[in-house]
């Protein structure tokens, strides 16, 4: 292949990884900018969605499509009531103090995985897409009579990788009018603001957190219910996700809803780019560093807004 | 004694977002003497104390201790050249024990452990502190807590001593006792006093300077600054009201 | 000083105690006291930095991994004795703990477990990287050579448990010296209140990374002495699960107590040497005491019995 369709495929690759990746950061994202936590066991909230949408697809076991919209629906609505549960028996004691919120996590962090590893295995299952059509991609060509399209041999990508691209940016606009158009979303934001002065209005403080810890939850799940039929599902799928989530949050600056979506795309495009071009290894390490090196010289990237 | 001028502040600003905090403040301390920083609230006194002990960076201006230019120290080599500081909110650790509040306090300056804990007990007896140098520092009352921060510079034997607003809060035996333990201080000793207990004000300091808006608007003895005109209408007008 | 008595009293003690255990267990718990003892030194020095010194750090594998394979590569491709290759890990760990620290100490708090997470991660990735040497996630035995110090094999179990034993006690009584020093107090006033110790005139920035570097260095030198006793470099030491051991260990145990870390190994070792033998899934047990210590026990074991019957325990 030439270099400028092999470079069109790898960025499509790239906004698949964006759009997973904007879905999961924003989950972090999200629990930082109101809750001013750490959630360490976010990662594990992806692959116990991953899971869940195993387990789902096999209990509907009619056609993929169908089990696959169940486990949309319902492996987020699980993972999302697991997380509440895990705020109020966990976090909510802690009085979300920031380094006991991410000691706890950790921890839940290997509950989860360790029971996944003893109820699932240790092996990793595929949940089948909904759909398997796959798309030829056309590209320009110079000919005698100007500039033609042609379909070059393995320029293609799957309809459904397509559809993962559209369904994130679906839910990604929901979640924004959801913030900005609705009652829920501006006690979100008020709490994120000043939570005492939300408090001495009337907020429910704890009652959002507890939503908020399990919204984040539900981003990451539905981020790898997208996932799954591409990277099947496994009990140690979630470190990965949790990296990378912690780099785009910190990169486009916590609780900015719009700073995480590009983010999430630079990232999720060069991770793309970087690794058909480059060791993967070694753009991990690179990217890494990288993040490691914002917060020591830019540490108002990882606070956001100043506080108050 | 010669007034040898101890501190000195040349020019000293400080704005924090377009609000100007302090402007251009020369102010000079000789040895030995008491001097009052008096000003309405948001005037600019906590922020200038806290640039001249070097927890606030200033925008323009220099502070010399000793003639010595010290704007570029951080505060910790400030201290180490013989300043002390309270913080206006009591700053003590809380958790560890009346006793080693004041050993921390004395183990930068003074070598084995032994004269250490000696000089603490001494210290600790000065203030009335001594019965409960076993207790943690957070068990103890306001008041006391107020005035371990206070021993815990005289501790320091400072050349300076920094005292941000050390009555507020304390009930009227308390300020007694703490003027009397600010009588009690080496004569050599310069006090840099935020005060807003005009009583104390009064009774302590050799000077007075004025802080309003950021600027310095008067500085002389207590008798001249409560009979000028500027320094009735920015402050002691309203604080008599 | 009666204090300074009892403290003497104790760690003695515990020594004394320990190397009767050594020479009185059956080979199955004394060459599980081997590795108690070891790794026990890796959680003094995380103790010293995150019980003493207040700074939670999530990227101590870097520096146990930094003192395993500084050992391990100066000895297998460098053909150093087993003596220089433990100054060379030691000095290793020390140099990387030097530059990271002195970057991660510009950030606090959450930024700070943050920073400390990533480069242990790059270290980590580096060693995968770098497998044409490391042998990445397979790891390398070491050779004989590097296994014979002052003319001892530590091959065998009985010099090995020594070595361990020697090693531990040296460390154990140095902290113990530590904390009730200068800098030892002057650290734990930076852990109660930074910005009163910086206004009493200490230079904060400087103590904490030198409570980094000690912290480094001796994580490391638990790191090459693994290496050495157990003859085996590997690239799991450096991943995140051997960042959060220490510090579930140190937690379990009592943080900002000398006795805490070796508590805590040992309680951890046998929780989960236990738990292997029922189930696969044994980190579940590590997972679900971070969380029931968060929760129910923040000051460990020794914090426990510091608070409730012996105040004086350093």
């Amino acid at each position: 292949m030439e270099f400028g369709p092999h470079l069109m495929l790898a960025l499509l690759e790239g906004a698949v990884t964006s759009a997973v990746l904007a879905l999961t950061a924003m989950g972090l994202s999200l629990v930082f900018g109101v809750m001013r936590v750490v959630n360490v066991a976010h990662g594990a909230f992806f692959m116990l969605g991953a899971v869940a949408a195993w387990w789902i697809a096999q209990l509907v076991g009619a056609h993929p499509a169908l089990g696959f919209a169940a486990a949309l629906l319902a492996a987020p609505l699980l993972v999302g009531a697991g997380a509440m549960l895990a705020d109020r028996l966990i976090l909510a004691r802690v009085g979300y103090d920031p380094e006991r919120t991410i000691v706890a996590t950790i921890g839940l962090m290997y509950v989860i995985e360790q029971t996944v590893l003893m109820g699932f295995g240790p092996d990793a299952r595929p949940v089948a897409p909904p759909f398997d059509a796959r798309i030829a991609l056309p590209w320009v060509e110079r000919t005698a009579e100007g500039l033609a399209l042609y379909w070059p041999w393995g320029l293609s990508i799957t309809a459904y990788k397509l559809f993962v691209i559209a369904a994130a940016a679906a839910i990604l606009a929901g979640l924004w009018a959801l913030m900005t158009r609705t009652g829920a979303g501006l006690v979100m934001r008020a709490t994120q603001q000043d939570r005492d002065m939300a408090r001495a209005f009337g907020v429910p403080v704890s009652r959002v957190f507890a939503r908020v810890f399990g919204l984040g939850a539900a981003l990451a799940a539905m981020g790898a219910v997208l996932v799954v039929p591409i990277q099947q599902a496994h009990y140690l799928m979630g470190g990965d996700p949790l990296l990378l989530s912690f780099i785009v949050v910190i990169i486009g600056g916590l609780g900015s809803l719009p700073g995480t979506v590009v983010a999430a795309l630079l990232i999720g495009m060069t991770d793309g780019i970087v690794s058909v071009f480059l060791s993967p290894t070694l753009a991990k390490i690179v990217a890494t560093l990288a993040v490691a090196l914002v917060l020591v010289f830019r540490p108002q990237g990882l606070m956001g807004r100043a506080r108050a | 004694m010669a007034a040898v001028t101890l501190l000195e502040t040349r020019g000293l600003s400080k704005s924090f977002g377009g609000v100007t905090a302090c402007d251009g403040i020369d102010l000079a301390l000789p040895a030995g003497e008491t001097l009052a920083l008096i000003g309405p609230n948001g005037s600019g006194k906590s922020t200038f104390t806290a640039m001249i002990a070097g927890r606030i960076r200033p925008d323009r201006g220099r502070v010399l201790l000793r003639g010595r230019d010290v704007t570029a120290l951080p505060a910790h080599a400030r201290i180490a050249m013989g300043m002390a500081y309270t913080f206006q909110i009591t700053s003590v650790f809380a958790d560890l024990p009346v006793r080693e509040n004041v050993a921390l306090a004395l183990r930068r300056t003074v070598r084995g452990e032994g004269r250490v804990q000696l000089r603490t007990e001494q210290t600790l007896g000065r203030v009335g502190l001594l019965a409960r140098a076993d207790q943690p520092a957070g068990d103890l009352s306001y008041g006391h807590q107020r005035v371990l921060e206070i021993a815990m510079g005289l501790a320091q034997n400072p050349a300076l001593f920094i005292l941000d607003e050390p009555t507020q809060g304390l009930s009227e035996p308390e300020v007694a006792e703490f003027v009397a333990l600010m009588d009690d201080l080496p004569a050599a000793t310069a006090v840099l006093l935020v005060e807003h207990n005009m009583d104390v004000v009064m009774r302590l300091a050799g000077r007075i300077a004025v802080l309003d808006a950021g600027g310095l608007i008067a500085v002389g003895p207590p008798d001249r600054i409560r009979a000028d005109p500027a320094v009735q209408a920015a402050y002691l007008g309203t604080a008599d009201a | 000083m009666i204090d300074a008595r009892r403290s003497l009293l104790l760690h003695g003690g515990i020594v004394a105690c320990l190397a009767l255990l050594a020479a009185t267990l059956p080979a199955y718990h004394a060459g599980n006291l081997t590795r108690i003892l070891v790794l026990a030194v890796y959680a003094m020095g995380y103790n010293l930095l995150f019980g003493y010194t207040g700074l939670l750090s999530l990227g101590h594998a870097l520096f146990f991994a930094a003192g395993m394979y500084g050992f391990g590569l100066s000895a297998a491709l460098g053909g150093l004795s087993a003596g220089a290759a433990l100054l060379a890990g030691v000095a290793a760990a020390a140099l990387v703990a030097g530059l990271t620290g002195a970057l991660a100490l510009r950030t606090r708090d959450v930024a700070f477990m943050i920073v400390t997470l990533m480069f242990a991660q790059a270290g980590y990735l580096t060693i995968l990287y770098l497998g044409t040497w490391t042998r990445g996630d397979e790891g390398f035995v070491l050779p004989a050579a590097a296994r014979r110090l002052a003319g001892f094999d530590l091959r065998g179990d009985g010099a090995r448990l020594v070595a361990a034993l020697t090693l531990f006690s040296a460390c154990f009584l140095a902290t113990a010296a530590l904390t009730g020093s200068r800098l030892g107090r002057t650290l734990i006033a930076i852990r109660e209140n930074e910005e009163r110790a910086r206004m009493l005139g200490y230079d904060t920035a400087r103590l904490k990374l030198v409570a980094v570097v000690l912290s480094g260095t001796l994580s490391g030198l638990a790191g090459a002495a693994y290496a050495m006793l157990f003859g085996y470099v590997g690239a799991s030491f450096a991943t995140v699960q051997y960042s959060i051991l220490p510090l579930l260990w140190v937690l379990l145990g009592g943080a900002g107590t000398t006795v805490g870390p070796l508590v805590g190994v040992a309680l951890m070792f046998y929780l989960i040497d236990w738990s292997s033998r029922v189930t696969d899934a044994y980190m579940l047990v590590a997972g679900a005491a971070l969380i029931g210590l968060t929760l129910f026990a923040p000051q460990g074991v020794a914090g426990l019995i510091r608070r409730k019957a012996a105040p004086w325990l350093p």
